[in-house]
């Protein structure tokens, strides 16, 4: 408990911290076993700061993204906005969602096939009882690159293209005036001729509307191209976070290192062996270990480390601006 | 002004201006309906065909069937047929047939001795009453209980439901019916067991009772063997558009549990189960004609019954073709509901 106190201090940044997840864990009872799907993660997003959250399938990204919005309670740990802790009481959370907004991978799927893109936008506004609801899907459309936006009123979802579909998705978001976007795989789902236009949009909503995001994904491009920050997630915990370009530039943990070693620049391919990751049975000593190959390769051994890696628990790593991994080589060798 | 106005109001300029998009859609409807009904008329024709053949490759003659045991001479048996017009050529029995059939005169009843028509005209309105209080009564629960099953997966109430609709739905109609037949009304006596009103049938508004009254058994029946399609339907669509991302979206906005219900998952489920209610209407009129049979009910079911017994070729004929086209209409009904009401497929 006493770890949760402390990280308001620790985010030494420029930014103000607006969305913060404190020691957060979600517990999933899976087949008579618990299923530790995001097992202690601070994380921070400062106020119009881009944050991507990499990592691969099955780590936890969606249920972390799922727990800052409300949408799951934390088994312990908190969700912080704007400072004070999130409250799960209807009217504390109905207040919330005009702060952090969803946008899903499938526009599809997030938009309902009967409602048409006026109904679509409009729910937020309608909800919380906003007054001028036209007024504002015609903007909350404008803004989000449908123009003019009385061409999409009466338009059904099936009528538009994919790319459409998520701007009208975007827009449903923005027509809540959020201060947050949390956009869980936002353009997995597009055509790669559109995926550009969407991340451009999401870009200049920060410019323009100071908002903040955070993006999972698990493609490290697209970290690359609109994150400030950003953070990789390995089963159910940050291994490793800091600013874009330092941590795709210079990975330190081995995790990251791997990751991005099957980018196509990349000069040798790291292929990790073991068994797939699986929350239910998270291993001791490093989480990472079975699979790592620094320590596979010996290295971590020539830098003494070898045994901590396979006995001790690594520290939960803070909710800090700069670069850090939660690994005992990249610590012992610097 | 309320919030489903204003939604509107856009719509009202948008057909006004040039984009106008909502046009093309509706002439897709119309359009959608009019090759259905032409569909639809083929296989009307394609019945009354088939009638005339069917019912003349059946085994049995219905001059003997007209005689009734009672001892005719051949030549009173030829005389017999030349009034049923029997003794002319195939081709022109068909061409009369057709013709006649066009004109609703389904011919007369060789048992009772009056038209079919007029027959089916007496009994027509039993069967619209059991089939359509049947009907209202099974899609209503099943909808609820089936929203409400699933709206709470996996609670006792959704494995009670579940269970009994499946349980009813295994069970023959017959089987069910002489059940309840034996045990509300020959051993409790509390329904009556046959018939659609007493000897000595009351006036007014005590008619309507005495009607109901007699309605419970066979609806009860009717019920118990086909609201289960429609509780099972509603169910597991509202299951899959509970999981669907759009149901993530709303409840991210802040939409309350119940309004999350009401406005989405329960208007899309709705939208398979709807269509299957037209679907199905021609099972709920089979359902309706055992069940006719078990309570003595006099409609068509029983009509029909009556006919096959005889048998009486026309009567048989006339009732058949009434019940296949009626079938036929419904499941075209069906799908341009379906079409109006799903704008996915409307673009189509
Ligand atoms: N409601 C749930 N009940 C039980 N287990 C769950 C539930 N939701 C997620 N999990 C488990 O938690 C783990 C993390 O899942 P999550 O969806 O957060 O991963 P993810 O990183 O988003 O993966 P992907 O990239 O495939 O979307 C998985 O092992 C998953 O099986
Ligand atoms: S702590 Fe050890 S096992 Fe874990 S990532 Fe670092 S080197 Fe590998
Ligand atoms: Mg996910």
């Amino acid at each position: 408990m006493t770890e949760t106190e402390a990280p308001a201090e620790t985010v030494a940044t420029d930014r103000r911290t607006l969305l913060e997840a404190r020691d957060l864990r979600v517990e999933f009872a899976s087949r008579g076993r618990r299923a530790r799907a995001v097992d202690g993660v601070n994380l921070a997003v400062g106020e119009g700061e881009i944050v991507a959250l990499v990592g691969e399938s099955g780590c936890g990204k969606t249920t972390l993204a799922r727990t800052l919005l409300g949408l799951e309670r934390p088994t312990a740990g908190t969700v912080h906005f704007d400072g004070e802790p999130l409250k799960y009481g209807s009217k504390a959370l109905k207040n919330y969602r005009k702060q952090v907004q969803l946008v899903l991978q499938d526009p599809t799927g997030s938009l309902n096939p009967r409602h048409t893109v006026y109904e679509a936008v409009a729910e937020g506004p309608r909800i919380h009882g906003l007054p001028d609801e036209e007024e504002i899907v015609n903007s909350a459309l404008s803004r989000a690159g449908l123009r003019p936006p009385e061409r999409f009123l009466l338009r059904y979802p099936h009528e538009l293209s994919g790319g459409q579909r998520q701007r009208v998705v975007i827009a449903g978001a923005l027509a809540l005036n959020p201060k947050v976007l949390i956009a869980d795989e936002p353009v997995a789902s597009l055509d790669a001729s559109v995926r550009g236009e969407i991340l451009a949009l999401m870009l200049k909503l920060r410019d323009e509307l100071g908002l903040s995001a955070l993006v999972v994904t698990h493609d490290l491009g697209l970290a690359w191209n609109i994150a400030d920050r950003v953070a990789v997630m390995y089963l159910g915990r940050i291994v490793e976070s800091g600013p874009v370009e330092q941590v795709l530039t210079a990975p330190r943990h081995p995790y990251t290192q791997a990751l991005l070693s099957v980018l196509p620049e990349s000069p040798e391919r790291v292929v990790l062996t073991g068994e797939p990751p699986d929350p239910t049975r998270i291993p001791g000593g490093c989480r990472f270990h079975a699979r790592c190959q620094v320590l596979a390769s010996g290295k971590a051994a020539e830098a003494g480390v070898d045994a901590r890696c396979r006995g001790e628990l690594l520290d939960i790593l803070p909710a800090s601006a700069g670069a850090q991994a939660a690994c005992y080589y990249a610590d012992a060798t610097g | 002004m309320t919030a489903p106005l204003e939604a509107v109001e856009p719509a009202a300029t948008q057909a006004a201006g040039p984009a106008g998009d909502d046009r093309p859609a509706r002439r897709g409807i119309l359009r959608y309906a009019l090759s259905k009904a032409g569909g639809a008329l083929f296989s009307i024709a394609m019945v009354i065909v088939g009638t005339f053949f069917l019912f003349r490759l059946l085994p049995g003659d219905p001059v003997r069937a007209l005689a009734q045991g009672r001892n005719m001479t051949p030549e009173q048996l030829d005389l017999e047929r030349r009034k049923l017009g029997l003794d002319q050529p195939l081709i022109n029995q068909f061409f009369d047939f057709v013709g006649d059939t066009l004109r609703f005169d389904f011919g007369m009843s060789y048992e009772y001795k009056r038209p079919v028509l007029d027959l089916i005209g007496d009994r027509i309105g039993a069967t619209l009453l059991l089939a359509g209080v049947g009907l209202a009564v099974a899609v209503s629960l099943g909808i609820w209980q089936g929203m409400r099953a699933g709206w709470r997966h996996g609670s006792r109430f959704d494995k009670f439901s579940t269970g009994t609709s499946l349980v009813l739905w295994s069970v023959p109609t017959f089987w069910l019916g002489l059940l309840l037949l034996l045990v509300f009304g020959a051993y409790f006596k509390i329904f009556p067991s046959r018939g659609i009103q007493s000897v000595d049938a009351p006036d007014g508004f005590a008619y309507v009772l005495d009607v109901a009254h007699h309605m419970v058994l066979p609806v009860i029946t009717l019920v118990g063997v086909v609201y289960a399609q429609y509780l099972l339907v509603m169910r597991s669509s509202l299951l899959d558009e509970v999981g669907q991302d759009y149901v993530t979206t709303a409840r991210a906005k802040g939409l309350r549990d119940d309004d999350v219900r009401r406005r989405h998952a329960v208007p899309n489920a709705l939208l398979p189960t709807v269509t299957l209610v037209f679907m199905r209407v021609g099972f709920v009129v089979g359902g309706a004609v055992t069940v006719e049979t078990i309570f003595s009910w006099p409609g068509l079911g029983q009509l029909f019954y009556e006919a096959v017994r005889v048998p009486d070729f026309t009567l048989m004929q006339g009732t058949f073709m009434l019940i296949t086209v009626a079938v036929i209409i419904m499941n075209t009904l069906a799908d341009v509901v379906y079409h109006i009401l799903d704008p996915r497929v409307r673009s189509a």
